[in-house]
């Protein structure tokens, strides 16, 4: 609420990744409705009634790993040009007749999908539709809106990455960590190739991806699927469905030795550590193990009382931070997370070699039957708690969907969650923690000469 | 995960959030022994959030002990009562109960979210950690590494360089110039005894603010607020602080280093939040830079020429001071006329302040936009506690939008004048700007 910029405690950067692992879903407590429009557009409403507000979102199923190679950024470019106009919504308007009539908007690009929202009052939903569906159909560019905002993005991709070392770090990472998928590279592109992503590249995106039977609608809040349906259908229903590409995209070799990157610089007065192994997703790899995997990251790194912080925090001699992060959520192969800050003057090293006992101490004698309950327990409450907000189910639902994933998978994700046993913890463990398919990034301060 | 604009530091004040007062009632609840909570009960999911203001803050870290409030906050959920450090923590994850503390410059806020089938043990981890934290010598040094940690490593943070700098200039020998977190040198000599002082003095049930919202009624949170507040103590102690004139001196302060993109704060003195202008200010502010697209620095500097992702001001307000901030990034080569461009736009807002068309969409907006911060509990309740520290009344939510809707266009641009002036206008550049500062 200050303006001053604040940094997290490191203390409880722990338990606010293990939070985050247990997002992908909150489970028979959304209780949506769904229904299919007649062009194949998926309609989902996740009621909360606490104020007559509503979140109305359209996911479209594509992403950045469905750009094709020299073309990286295309996907988080064209999300920006959505608001440039369509035949009857001047050039930079969009945001403003949502917030001329008291609402909200943004949109977001990730590597399986890009979303676009509004959060408006309950009687403005029908407004909002209208324009979104609008630009589903109607989107118009020229150069003269498309090339200031290259630059947009140019300055987006310094001010977020650039300007960052740990963001580089992480971008040569995963760089490393995804050999051949496209998963290797930044959502927002490689800068050479977005200085040369043209008007036509963006018109030939649209055209090929946002069709109605690409897209999710989800709108959350004040709202019933009764109430919902004969406005869906009236605008979103009015888009004929086109034919959209299969997304096939190549896939990782084998990988046969670690790796290990470091980043140097003059920005970093404070070294840090971080390693992902390659994992499975729900829906690639061994996806039995997607379940499990969120069990030993929550066993891992959950707070203060995980094994990570109870083994290099606590006795307050090497780390003053440690934290583990796994997310299923992917349509390939995703990355099971550890990271670790060194206390003041103790050497990086040191702290590797103490997860790396941590880790092989899983390995070797697996996790405790009480590990398990507490984690699990963790877990199924972080799916209440995410029924707080009145946007939460909607972003939910709307990035399983986009991922393949069904309102099923979300609703049962607890009861999945309550079955993992010991046992598929450590057999996940052993899949997972695999040297060879290991990334290992080391930020440290650049040494003065 | 890009988005399209950078996600604004969420409502900075209570002037952008607000409630749908039709919607949401505040109910006092007053205990039998005495202590009074804002509520709003819903039951919209099996949630709970309690937040409790005590007025104090950093403000209140004694000269060369910077960093205390901070230090003392941090330690409330570190050992308390018959649990040591682990064992509270344990009790706490294991229930899902979060807790927070925060020392803000003239507040402590400290609460937790629950579900609220376990609120009477959430209550009580809260009853102990604002009354027995045990303050054990090993939890003051693990807490006290990890700030030490973060400070170093905000030390070339572009942004915190450039806020710091710039927050240093402007309030040069008040407290409020001091930083919250303090210094490695002062965090490295605050003592056990520090600490304790500090926590006997700000922890009163004097002045308390609290505010409930989710699953509960008033009857049901009645007696809990005098098991859970009714053990403070019922007074403290805080040092009077000085009012605090935001220096200005309109310079602009290059601090070189080697990064490609100009990373830029800028500011001078403001409003504060019980000036009779100050809802004339906000919405001339919104107009301005606080509206995100559609603002007149949005406009300029990223719609038509693309020289930056985001570009934003806001009024930031204080016990004993108000301010008008900014913030840009922007290529190093066009840091220049990005700040050229900022400058002319507060010129211009000063000199003519908005137009009528552009007052009453900010108007439509900020009053339609009322229920939209209401994303949880959490929020809400933090909130409920802002209004009282505030003392804007209990029946704010039902006045916030006719206080907006009677800003007039000469309101506004009686506002406007006060509020901008380009010539005192401060700038921090952090970065390798080409044509400001000194060449390197």
């Amino acid at each position: 609420m200050r303006p001053l910029p604040r940094v997290p405690r490191a203390l409880v950067a722990g338990a606010l990744l293990a939070g985050l692992a247990a997002g992908p879903a909150a489970a028979k407590v959304f209780e949506p409705e769904t229904f299919m429009l007649a062009n194949g557009m998926q309609v989902v409403v996740a009621s909360n009634h606490r104020v007559p507000v509503v979140t109305h979102m359209v996911w479209y199923k594509v992403g950045s790993a469905d750009e094709v190679p020299g073309k990286s950024g295309i996907a988080h470019f064209l999300e920006h040009l959505m608001f440039k106009g369509t035949k009857s919504v001047p050039p930079g308007e969009f945001s403003k007749i949502v917030a001329r009539n008291g609402g909200q908007d943004n949109a977001f690009t990730s590597y399986d999908y890009t979303g676009y929202f509004q959060n408006v009052a309950k009687d403005r939903l029908e407004l909002v539709m209208k324009l979104e569906a609008d630009r589903m159909a109607n989107l118009v560019l020229t150069d003269a809106e498309v090339d200031p905002e290259r630059k947009v993005i140019l300055e987006e991709r310094r001010q977020t990455l650039d300007n960052k070392p740990a963001s580089r770090l992480n971008e040569q990472m995963i760089a490393a960590q995804f050999m051949n998928h496209p998963y290797g590279r930044s959502v927002i592109g490689w800068e050479h190739e977005m200085r040369g992503l043209t008007t036509e590249d963006a018109v030939a995106w649209h055209r090929r991806y946002y069709a109605p039977n690409n897209a999710i609608l989800v709108v959350g809040g004040d709202i019933t699927a009764a109430e919902l349906k004969p406005l869906a259908e009236k605008y979103y229903g009015a888009v004929p469905a086109r034919p959209v590409p299969p997304r096939v995209r190549v896939q990782e070799p084998t990988h046969q030795a670690a790796r290990r990157v470091v980043l140097e610089s003059e920005q970093v007065r404070q070294p840090s550590w971080r390693r992902t192994y390659l994992a499975p997703s729900y829906a690639r790899g061994a996806v039995e193990h997607a379940y499990p995997l969120q069990v030993l990251a929550e066993i891992l790194g959950g707070g203060a009382t995980g094994r990570l912080y109870k083994s290099l925090v606590l006795p307050g001699v090497l780390a003053v931070g440690a934290s583990a992060y796994y997310d299923a959520s992917a349509i390939d192969l995703t990355t099971f997370n550890v990271a670790a800050s060194p206390k003041i003057g103790v050497e990086v090293e040191k702290v590797e070699a103490a997860v790396d006992k941590v880790l092989a101490e899983i390995l070797e004698k697996g996790v405790t039957q009480e590990e398990l309950d507490n984690a699990r327990r963790r877990l199924q409450d972080a799916a209440i708690l995410g029924r707080d907000s009145f946007n939460g189910g909607a972003r939910t639902l709307g990035a399983a969907l986009a991922m393949g994933r069904t309102v099923e998978d979300v609703e049962t994700w607890p009861d999945r969650i309550g079955a993992v046993t010991v046992e598929q913890v450590n057999a996940a463990a052993r899949h997972v923690l695999v040297e060879r398919q290991s990334v290992t990034g080391i930020l440290r301060p650049k040494p003065t000469s | 995960m890009f988005l399209r604009i950078a996600a604004v530091a969420a409502t900075l004040f209570l002037g952008s959030a607000g409630i749908a007062a039709e919607a949401l009632e505040i109910q006092r609840v007053v205990s039998p022994g005495g202590i009074e909570a804002w509520l709003i009960q819903d039951r919209s999911a099996p949630i709970l959030a309690v937040q409790a203001g005590f007025r104090g803050g950093s403000a209140q870290d004694p000269a060369g002990k910077d960093g205390l409030a901070n230090l003392t906050v941090s330690l409330l959920d570190e050992g308390a009562g018959p649990y040591d450090s682990q064992q509270f923590q344990g009790r706490l994850e294991n229930r899902s109960i979060e807790f927070g503390a925060e020392a803000e410059r003239d507040n402590v806020m400290v609460g937790l979210r629950t579900i609220a089938d376990r609120r009477d043990e959430a209550m009580e981890l809260l009853a102990l950690a604002l009354t027995e934290p045990r303050f054990e010598q090993s939890a003051i040094e693990r807490v006290r590494a990890s700030i030490l940690a973060a400070i170093q490593r905000d030390a070339e943070n572009p942004q915190s360089l450039a806020w710091r700098t710039l927050w240093q200039s402007l309030f040069d020998g008040h407290v409020y110039g001091r930083q919250s977190r303090g210094t490695l040198e002062t965090v490295k000599a605050l003592t056990r005894d520090d600490i304790v002082a500090y926590h006997k003095a700000q922890f009163a049930r004097e002045g308390l603010m609290i505010g409930v919202v989710g699953d509960i009624a008033p009857e049901e949170l009645k007696p809990l607020l005098d098991r859970t507040f009714g053990r403070l103590p019922a007074k403290g102690r805080s040092d009077a602080v000085a009012e605090a004139a935001a220096k200005s001196p309109g310079t602009t302060t290059v601090i070189r280093r080697p990064i490609p993109q100009s990373v830029v704060a800028f500011g001078h003195f403001g409003i504060k939040r019980d000036d009779p202008d100050f809802y004339a200010a906000y919405v001339v502010n919104y107009i301005l830079g606080g509206g995100g697209f559609g603002s007149r620095l949005m406009e300029e500097v990223r719609e038509k020429r693309g020289l930056a992702y985001g570009v934003s001001s806001y009024m930031s307000t204080f016990n004993r001071a108000g301010l008008v901030l900014g913030t840009v990034g922007t290529e190093n080569a066009q840091a220049a006329a990005s700040l050229e461009l900022i400058r002319k736009e507060w010129r211009r807002m000063r000199e003519e302040g908005p137009t009528e068309t552009e007052l009453e969409n900010a108007k439509t907006y900020l009053t339609g936009s009322f229920a939209l911060q209401l994303s949880s509990t959490t929020r809400i309740a933090r909130m409920l506690v802002t209004i009282q520290a505030d003392k804007l009344g209990i029946d704010y939510l039902d006045k916030r939008n006719a206080y907006i809707e009677k800003v007039t266009i000469d309101d506004a641009r009686r506002a406007a004048r006060r509020l901008y002036d380009p010539d005192r206008l401060t700038v921090v550049v952090v970065g390798d700007p080409a044509g400001l500062g000194a060449a390197n």
